[in-house]
């Protein structure tokens, strides 16, 4: 599939420059580069990759429980001036998500007012019925949102999908960001790059900012992990280290009278605010699920109470399904009064009749997604799928319409990447993390770029296959 | 009738518990089938209720207990006056709109076999309240009502498969197939005062209520194949029994628990 490239350009516009904006300085590196010297430097960073102990475990990979992920040394670059775009588009993509749940958690007026289907709200399995009236502190309920956004053109960016529940992979955009900085300090003074390191504080102020207004003006505020066997455990022991706060798990908290407490040396301690990487399902055995030994008892009484703050806010899941995702056009502009800054990739509703008869004459073509899935699973890609495995999918679609989503197959973007070959392109993305405050939007410049490393691939996503590149929004 | 409910659980720990939460949903709220003319939920010791109300608005006593606790005794007493509405759920609460109750849960998600049962019973044809009706008569036919082999966690669809099951499962499975046959339906704990009076129960009752357009909800005895009449005290309503069940709880610590419960229901004049 013929794909715009992030350095060279559109591959059949013989007007645009032989180099991007941003990239003049990287291509005259690759191009003057030894031979040997790009394996040499592939090789020092997995090495201290190893050392920093960065790993990722991957569900049904009985090999290893934990591997690297594969990391390329070569930046992807985004200039200022486009980031600014970017951000504006994603500042009013999160204030719109968060607009949403509010309303379809209090009055579900975008129901009455016809921009989503009732059905698709009540029966959402991500809709939190405890969490109806519930007014979280400070009103916000997606703290940490990962937008998923792909280019196919210089000025052409969408978002994927939005990510509102406990999306991962910031531990990778800064560690990522310092092994470069440690192989290739040239590179970093000649270049102007906006730091990311500045993420670890962001987090914790909006973590801080929307503590219980009970608390006191220093709140304790801890990260709760479902534990070690977690894919992404390694990410949050890393960032509760940067942060500087407990890492805890659900059997080191307990509540009492609607209040929650940890465990520590010195006795019981209040909690006021749980950045929590742990699914709704389990958060709260006397609530979700009975049999989750990861939860706290009584978690969810103590949060209705007002006496600790969730982040994200249970059910804030029920923003980012695939099915409300073909929707976010209007939500953006029903909640902002604005036409929206960034794109939707144009999808088709299976549960709609005339759209599963198209998508159902064209499926060699297009991406169908499973409406709940995640992490690339229950998907179809067309153009690169058997015959045998695109009739598997027409049954499945046939069984339950309503379950899935199509789209065209979008040609993401290419960036130069190392691979056995040389350097040659792929695939990537970019994860934004998008941090929502009680006081404001903060966004570190960049995010994460996966890349798929297969070629063609157009899968970035780590579990199959993916791997990561540093991502430089660059002042030019 | 009136009915007078005496609900009385005791729990004892080999080794004492540290702490001890439960959710507690065990109090009526009137409908017009129900008048609630007295209702008390006590504890011994020195726990704490805090009464409040779920999302689906059933009243819910939360039980936060410090220890160390070796034994518990929570106790519900109370009378209701019922009146036969032939089924017809009118004057209760209603916070969600029918459709959530078409929400598949974990514990009444239908497999192929339930799938096909359900299949075969839309297709006798009919309206949704005869279709209903012939649902509830197939089953009562197909699944026998057996104590030993279910246990709380038992899903429809392993119910199903065994062909037998208690109330909660015969509720379960009648839930499943109602919402793939596209009608909301629902799970009720409550109490069914016996016609052959028999007073002392081991466990409270469970049953099932579908919304009918036109009609609104009504209620269907899947263990009894009949629909809800004044013998019927409804407490509480949920997804599924993880919804509605009477308690659900948590302790820290508490080894060896012992669980000893007294429940007798009581028709007014005996």
């Amino acid at each position: 599939m013929l794909a715009f490239d992030e350095m060279n350009g559109a591959p059949d516009d013989q007007t645009s420059p032989e180099v991007r904006d941003g990239y003049t300085a990287v291509k005259r590196w690759l191009d003057d580069a030894p031979p040997g010297l790009l394996k040499a430097r592939r090789e020092q960073a997995e090495l201290l990759f190893r050392r920093i102990g960065i790993t990722f475990a991957v569900y049904g990979d009985a090999e290893a429980e934990e591997r690297l992920i594969p990391f390329d040394i070569i930046p992807r670059i985004i200039t200022q001036k486009e980031w600014a775009g970017l951000e504006r588009g994603l500042v009013q993509r999160a204030r719109a998500l968060n607009a949403f749940l509010a309303d379809i958690y209090g009055p579900r007026e975008c129901i009455r007012a016809g921009i989503v289907p009732a059905d698709l709200i009540l029966r959402n399995p991500q809709f939190c019925l405890e969490m109806v009236n519930q007014r979280p502190p400070h009103g916000v309920y997606v703290h940490v949102a990962g937008i998923d956004l792909v280019r196919t053109g210089p000025d052409d960016f969408y978002v994927l999908e939005d990510n509102c529940r406990t999306p991962s992979g910031v531990s990778y955009m800064l560690e990522n960001r310092e092994v470069m900085m440690r192989l290739f300090p040239d590179l970093f003074s000649s270049h102007r790059v906006a730091p990311v390191e500045t993420y670890t504080d962001a987090l914790l102020t909006t973590l801080r900012s929307v503590a219980p207004q009970r608390a006191s003006a220093d709140p304790t505020v801890v990260l709760m992990t479902p534990g070690l066997h977690n894919s992404a455990f390694y990410e949050h022991s890393f960032l509760a280290d940067k942060l500087g706060i407990e890492l805890v798990e659900g059997r080191d908290l307990f509540v009492q009278d609607e209040v929650v407490f940890m465990r520590t040396t010195e006795g019981a301690k209040r909690v006021d605010v749980i950045y929590r990487r742990i699914d709704d399902d389990f958060i709260d055995p006397l609530v979700f699920r009975p049999d989750s030994m990861l939860g706290v008892p009584g978690l969810m009484s103590a949060y209705c109470a007002g006496n600790v703050t969730l982040a994200n806010a249970p059910g804030a899941g029920a923003a980012d399904d695939k099915a409300i995702y073909s929707y976010m056009p209007e939500i953006v502009r029903f909640f902002t009064g604005e036409a929206p800054i960034l794109k939707n990739v144009p999808s088709w509703r299976c549960r709609e009749p005339e759209a599963l008869a198209h998508v159902l004459d064209r499926l060699p073509e297009l991406v169908v997604k499973e409406v709940n899935g995640s992490g690339g699973y229950g998907m179809l890609v067309g153009p690169t799928s058997s015959k045998a495995e695109i009739e598997t999918f027409r049954h499945r679609l046939k069984a339950s319409p309503e379950t899935f989503i199509a789209q065209p197959t979008l040609a993401l973007s290419t960036c130069p990447t190392f691979v056995e070959s040389g350097v040659a392109p792929r695939h990537v993305d970019l994860r934004p993390f998008v941090l929502s405050g009680a006081d404001e939007v903060r966004i570190i410049p960049g995010g994460l770029t996966r890349v798929a490393l297969k070629e063609g691939s157009l899968v970035v996503n780590s579990s199959q296959g993916g791997g990561t590149k540093d991502t430089w929004v660059l002042d030019v | 009738m009136r009915v007078h409910v005496d609900y009385v659980t005791r729990y004892e720990y080999d080794t004492p518990a540290r702490l001890i939460q439960q959710v507690l949903r065990m109090t009526p709220r009137p409908y017009d089938g129900q008048h609630v003319r007295d209702w008390r939920v006590e504890i011994d010791g020195d726990g704490r209720l805090r009464a409040g109300e779920d999302a689906l608005g059933n009243v819910v006593h939360m039980l936060s207990l410090a220890g160390p606790v070796r034994r518990l005794m929570a106790r519900v007493i109370g009378e209701v006056d019922t009146s036969d509405t032939g089924g017809m759920v009118h004057g209760a609460i209603e916070r969600f709109p029918p459709a959530v109750f078409l929400r598949e849960t974990d514990l009444t998600r239908c497999d192929a076999a339930l799938h096909a049962f359900a299949a075969e019973v839309a297709a006798k044809g009919g309206s949704k309240l005869d279709q209903l009706h012939a649902l509830l008569g197939a089953l009562n036919e197909q699944v026998a009502f057996d104590t030993s082999p279910t246990t709380s966690t038992t899903t429809a669809a392993e119910a199903f498969a065994m062909k037998r099951g208690v109330c909660q499962d015969l509720s379960h499975i009648f839930i499943g197939a109602a919402r793939v046959m596209g009608m909301p339906a629902r799970y009720v704990s409550g109490h069914l005062a016996r016609s052959d009076g028999e007073i002392d129960q081991e466990a409270g009752h469970a049953w099932c209520e579908t919304y009918v357009e036109d009609l609104g909800w009504v209620g269907f005895d899947a263990a009894n194949g009949v629909c809800p009449t004044d013998a019927y005290v409804r407490v509480a309503i949920g997804l599924d029994y993880l919804g509605a069940a009477p308690v659900r709880g948590s302790r820290y610590g508490g080894g060896g628990e012992q669980l000893d419960v007294k429940l007798r229901v009581t028709p007014a004049g005996q």
